[in-house]
């Protein structure tokens, strides 16, 4: 199968979700998780769950919200309650490839690959793999319906605190 | 064979005291290899998979005891078998995959054929080519093969032993544990998910961990203080004679002000200030009828069956060299959950793994503690909490049950 040339309105379209994907990075990237609730739908559903646990049919992953309000109340837990070393992640996207797009709603996969840095100065590798979105257009803002993180490894290094 | 003494640099460690464990048995590389033959190897049982992962004919997965690499699998009649993950002839891995299903196992690296039980059936070019080269006659197929495991069952939970004297798993666990076993795994499982976190530090960090009923509501502030699990609900430890294995367990919070916890002044207590605005990640259904909310069950060397309010996962302790664990977690339900008890369970798991609300501070202590140790070789930690012995206590307030594992530690490694 051939790629078609895209059309226009589809690169402009990608070029928009590439602008909304980085500032969602960028929120998580400089810790300004308070406003990482709000790229998402009152009713959004969020997952990070494995491309294994993908394959296996397994619906599970290590974290699932399925409302923004689950979503603040990870904030808050984060802030308040969780412990953990400080540290900081560097979001590296790659382009939004939209797999869908409708009036109100477009479905896009873009890769990361997510560095951890530790407060010793370590930097690792920490997760890679591909956001499966679907994303209401709606007052010329985009939100997330869903937000399917699926990491490449089924490993994680000691703990998941911050969202991907 | 076995040393009756700690390595002769680092200090003695008193026969028979469960109190004091010197920081030496984390770091110790000749401590850690002798724990591959003398606790793995040795009259244990090794948790495996579950049988709901491997239901049909020739289905398999590879997993791990201790370090060894090991293939389980189902075999053409429906027996569970295991074997280590080893060609016989040069010890390639034997099975590249993590699941799937075979009829048998066949070496990459020079063909040569196991059946399903581990068994060598057929050598490549055995009499040779052209009536040249090929093995001597006298090569029996039989005298070579990886090491084969006794494998047994226990509610949809594959054990296996490299040791022919470990007793059946109902005594080897004994009465106490095994009803509380039975309690949770009452019906058919389903699997739900499964993901691995790598932990920087040695694997019985995290298995003492797993038995530290004290720390649970201070280290863990999201617990306290939304009464998930606090030392003063009513609840109780249970740790087997040998120390081996142990269940804790809560009991449902009944309401109302809670002075001992308070008194404590814990960061854990931040009840006032921290309020969840949807609150379905904490309704519970009180699924086994007891208001038993929490319960953490663990069988000697490797084993964990956790049921934090609905959330029901089983936890596999892998040692990865001396510094490092891997932690195996499989997330699951009951065949006969619904579509609403789906979404229960998976809303609960964010309190478990490694982003888990409650979980991923044990992911990240046992680290704490590797680099905290790291030239205290010498030195010794304090387990005195709720006394000096490894038994039973209605009372969580205790270290009971860790002292328990170094008991059953110190029996096995012979020190």
């Amino acid at each position: 199968m051939r790629t078609p040339l895209p059309s226009s309105e589809h690169l402009l379209l990608t070029a928009q979700l590439t602008h909304f994907m980085e500032d969602y990075a960028r929120c998580l990237d400089q810790d300004d998780l308070e406003r990482w609730p709000e790229f998402f739908a009152d009713d959004a559903r969020y997952k990070i769950t494995t491309y294994d646990n993908i394959r296996a049919g397994y619906p599970f992953g290590m974290m699932y919200a399925d409302s923004a309000a689950m979503l603040r109340d990870r904030v808050k837990a984060l802030r308040n309650a969780n412990i953990y070393e400080e540290q900081r992640y560097r979001h590296i996207l790659g382009l939004p490839f939209i797999t869908r797009a409708a009036v109100h709603t477009v479905s896009a996969q873009t890769s990361f690959m997510i560095l951890r840095i530790m407060r010793d100065g370590q930097t690792m590798l920490f997760a890679s793999g591909q956001y499966q979105d679907s994303i209401a257009i709606h007052d010329q803002r985009f939100l997330f319906e869903e937000r399917i993180v699926v990491c490449d490894s089924s490993q994680i290094d000691t703990l998941l605190a911050l969202p991907l | 064979m076995h040393a009756s003494s700690p390595p002769a640099k680092h200090s003695p460690w008193p026969a028979g005291d469960l109190t004091r464990v010197p920081y030496w048995v984390y770091s110790d590389a000749a401590t850690h290899a002798r724990e591959q033959d003398a606790i793995y190897l040795g009259p244990v049982w090794n948790y495996l998979c579950l049988e709901a992962e491997i239901p049909k004919a020739g289905d398999f997965k590879t997993t791990w005891v201790g370090e060894m690499p090991v293939v389980v699998c189902r075999d053409e009649s429906g027996q569970l078998r295991a074997f280590e993950n080893r060609c016989a002839h040069r010890g390639s891995l034997l099975c590249l995959k993590n699941r799937g299903n075979a009829s048998e196992f066949t070496c990459v690296y020079h063909g040569w054929r196991h059946d399903m039980r581990g068994n060598l059936t057929g050598v490549a070019f055995r009499r040779g080519v052209n009536g040249e080269g090929g093995m001597p006659a006298d090569f029996d197929l039989a005298a070579q093969g990886p090491r084969q495991l006794r494998t047994t069952t226990l509610c949809g939970l594959v054990f296996g032993t490299l040791c022919a004297d470990t007793p059946a798993i109902e005594a080897f666990i004994g009465e106490e544990i095994l009803a509380r076993l039975q309690r949770v795994l009452h019906k058919p499982l389903r699997v739900y998910g499964e993901y691995t976190q790598v932990m920087p530090n040695n694997w019985k960090l995290y298995y003492e961990n797993v038995k530290d009923t004290y720390h649970s509501s201070i280290l863990h502030a999201f617990f306290g203080t939304f009464k998930v699990s606090r030392l003063s609900q009513g609840g109780g430890v249970i740790v087997h004679e040998s120390g081996a294995h142990h269940v804790s367990y809560s009991l449902a919070h009944q309401g109302g002000p809670d002075h001992a916890f308070e008194q404590e002044a814990l960061r854990s207590n931040q009840e006032q200030q921290l309020r969840l605005e949807d609150t379905s990640v904490l309704h519970i259904v009180d699924e086994f009828g007891d208001q038993c909310t929490v319960q953490i069950l663990t069988i000697f060397p490797g084993f964990v069956l956790q049921s934090i309010y609905n959330s029901i996962a089983v936890r596999q302790i892998l040692p990865r060299g001396v510094d490092q664990t891997h932690l195996v977690w499989t997330l699951i339900g009951f065949a006969d959950d619904d579509e609403a008890m789906q979404t229960l369970r998976m809303k609960h798991a964010n309190l478990v793994g490694p982003a888990g609300y409650v979980s991923m501070e044990d992911g990240a202590v046992g680290g704490f503690v590797q680099r905290g140790i790291a030239t205290a070789a010498s030195e010794s930690s304090v387990m005195l909490m709720g006394g000096r012995e490894a038994k039973s206590s209605a009372s969580r307030a205790s270290e009971a049950s860790i002292r328990g594992f170094w008991k059953a530690w110190r029996q096995a490694m012979g020190i």
